[in-house]
């Protein structure tokens, strides 16, 4: 399939390349969901992507031994007032080395809330390398409803595999609850980092639970995040050791204006074999960072935003 | 030409810190001057005053006859001062090569902006897309503050101490540095030390002391005082001060 044959309006297209998806990567293995329905998919010769019989969604297949495919399964609500909820099931074979590129973008120039709830597992093979990122993103006119996206994200690797999530959302969404459920095998490892900047009147959450089950198997999770005006943001971990493993959770967040940040971390260790650790920092941008940009010949505000900017990209 | 007149610095607490400095650092004949002096004497206050990090309670600073004693930080930077700190700041996010092309005030190629990492014998590519964060050395991190001040290269650039907190095998090779910068800068540079061999090769020293200029003049005019006659002077000063 081509782009012509998907005719996709500029409109739309203007959201997809927000979450950094490009008319031309849907083509091969894909899918497009467009206001609450499949809009076109695609598959190739080692990944199959078929429509769920029982609920909506997609499961995708990769065979075995894939390596260096991308598989870009963008969602994007242009309509006001849709409640859209999905379920993606990924079946990553053993072997694989894959690169998948998922997100939300949402319009909403209507009156009603616009909101998504994407429901992903992974099931991650032994041996498979897997690069997942998501991106969220909200644009809004005045007075609009608002933009609602609650992610929840469940990873199980088995046997030596890996996989590496980074979930960004810069803008736009209103009210988020992130749920991310890591359950990990023998030599098995999950990175995750994240990256959040809310304003106006936003609200964040993100609850991360990671199962160290196998032995040397391990997880590093990094939060990066930004508060800025009277929005609020909640960021709970919950790494649990139970065999001889490393986990490590960072927590870091830039508070500003009357925003408000906590951080809720939780390491249980299960086994003395067990290597855990939490760093939560929450502070607003130092005085000297600022002073030494200015006296580099930035203003006051290019400086703030420099220093932002870097901290979340 | 860098001009300092009747400039006092009065904490809020009501303690002097800097009593009526008037000093003339001459543009042409006077590129690489030392300020020097005891902990305390207010070396980098009268630093950070210059760059327009601290207001001065009273008093004006002049840079190439213009008073800059009104402007802020970013106006001065953007008028030829630059300001190397002594205890450089870290950043999350922000790379070597990012605070190079701030500095540079345009975005370098990958070439030049490791010709400034070069200069100060870092090796380039092994720094350049590092972040400036607690990964880094204090001799790395001095190195890079250095380099970040070539790549500015006003009119005036001030060091606050660039020696302080850098093992002894950095600091071997950043004398080195200053002395090539010494026989090659276009600016002026102002530096504060407290090291012999920084202090020898300047071509002015001023010496402070309880906040007020002791001596301003040649090596061979000021150096006795630290060494010999009158270092029983400072000691009294800092005595007297509690130190």
């Amino acid at each position: 399939m081509n782009m012509a044959d998907l005719s996709i309006s500029k409109d739309k297209l203007d959201i997809l390349g927000k979450l950094n998806v490009m008319a031309e990567n849907l083509t091969g293995a894909f899918s497009l969901r467009v206001d609450g329905s499949p809009y076109a998919k695609g598959s190739s010769a080692n990944v199959t992507i078929t429509a769920k019989k029982d609920l909506p969604g997609i499961d995708i297949h990769v065979k075995a031994g894939t390596r260096g495919e991308k598989i870009h399964i963008p969602v994007i609500l242009t309509q006001t007032g849709i409640k859209d909820l999905v379920y993606n099931d990924f079946y990553i074979g053993e072997n694989c080395d894959v690169e998948i590129v998922a997100g939300c973008g949402i319009h909403n120039h209507g009156h009603e809330d616009s909101a998504h709830d994407g429901i992903h597992s992974f099931h991650i093979g032994k041996n498979a390398r897997v690069f997942y990122s998501e991106k969220h993103y909200g644009e809004s006119v005045p007075q609009s409803g608002k933009n609602i996206m609650n992610p929840t994200t469940i990873i199980d690797i088995a046997e030596g595999g890996y996989m590496e999530m980074d979930t960004v959302q810069i803008s736009g969404v209103d009210n988020t609850i992130r749920k991310t459920k890591g359950k990990l095998g023998d030599g098995a490892v999950l990175k995750i980092t994240e990256r959040i900047m809310t304003d106006g009147e936003q609200y964040a959450e993100t609850q991360f639970e990671v199962d160290l089950d196998g032995a040397d198997s391990g997880t590093h999770v990094i939060s990066r995040s930004v508060a800025r005006d009277n929005s609020r943001q909640l960021f709970i971990s919950n790494v649990n050791g139970n065999n001889r493993c490393s986990g490590h959770t960072e927590c870091d967040a830039i508070i500003m204006d009357a925003a408000s940040v906590s951080a809720v971390p939780k390491i249980s260790a299960n086994s003395t074999d067990a290597s855990l650790i939490h760093e939560a920092a929450i502070g607003k941008i130092a005085g000297e960072q600022l002073v030494k940009l200015m006296t580099l010949g930035l203003t006051e505000k290019e400086a703030e935003d420099r220093i932002i900017n870097g901290f979340i990209q | 030409m860098l001009e300092i007149r009747n400039l006092s610095f009065i904490t809020p607490e009501g303690k002097t810190i800097l009593h009526d400095i008037n000093l003339s650092v001459d543009g042409t004949n006077e590129k690489f001057v030392a300020i020097t002096g005891p902990n305390g004497s207010g070396k980098s206050t009268l630093a950070k005053i210059i760059a327009g990090i601290l207001t001065p309670t009273t008093g004006q600073i002049l840079l190439d006859g213009v008073d800059i004693t009104g402007m802020s930080i970013t106006e001065r930077a953007r008028n030829g001062v630059t300001f190397a700190f002594q205890q450089p700041v870290r950043f999350k996010g922000i790379t070597v090569r990012d605070i190079i092309n701030i500095a540079a005030g345009r975005e370098l190629s990958l070439d030049e902006a490791c010709n400034y990492l070069s200069e100060v014998g870092l090796c380039a590519r092994d720094y350049i897309d590092r972040e400036i964060n607690e990964s880094l050395s204090g001799g790395e991190l001095k190195r890079i503050e250095i380099a970040t001040a070539f790549a500015r290269s006003t009119k005036l650039t001030i060091f606050d101490e660039p020696e302080a907190g850098i093992d002894l095998w950095s600091f071997q090779s950043l004398i080195k540095v200053f002395e090539k910068m010494n026989r090659s800068i276009n600016g002026q540079i102002l530096i504060i030390s407290h090291q012999e061999r920084i202090l020898s090769f300047a071509q002015k020293i001023i010496l402070l002391s309880a906040g007020e200029i002791k001596a301003y003049g040649t090596g061979e005019e000021v150096m006795p005082l630290l060494m010999g006659n009158d270092a029983g002077s400072l000691q009294y000063e800092c005595a007297k001060r509690g130190e």
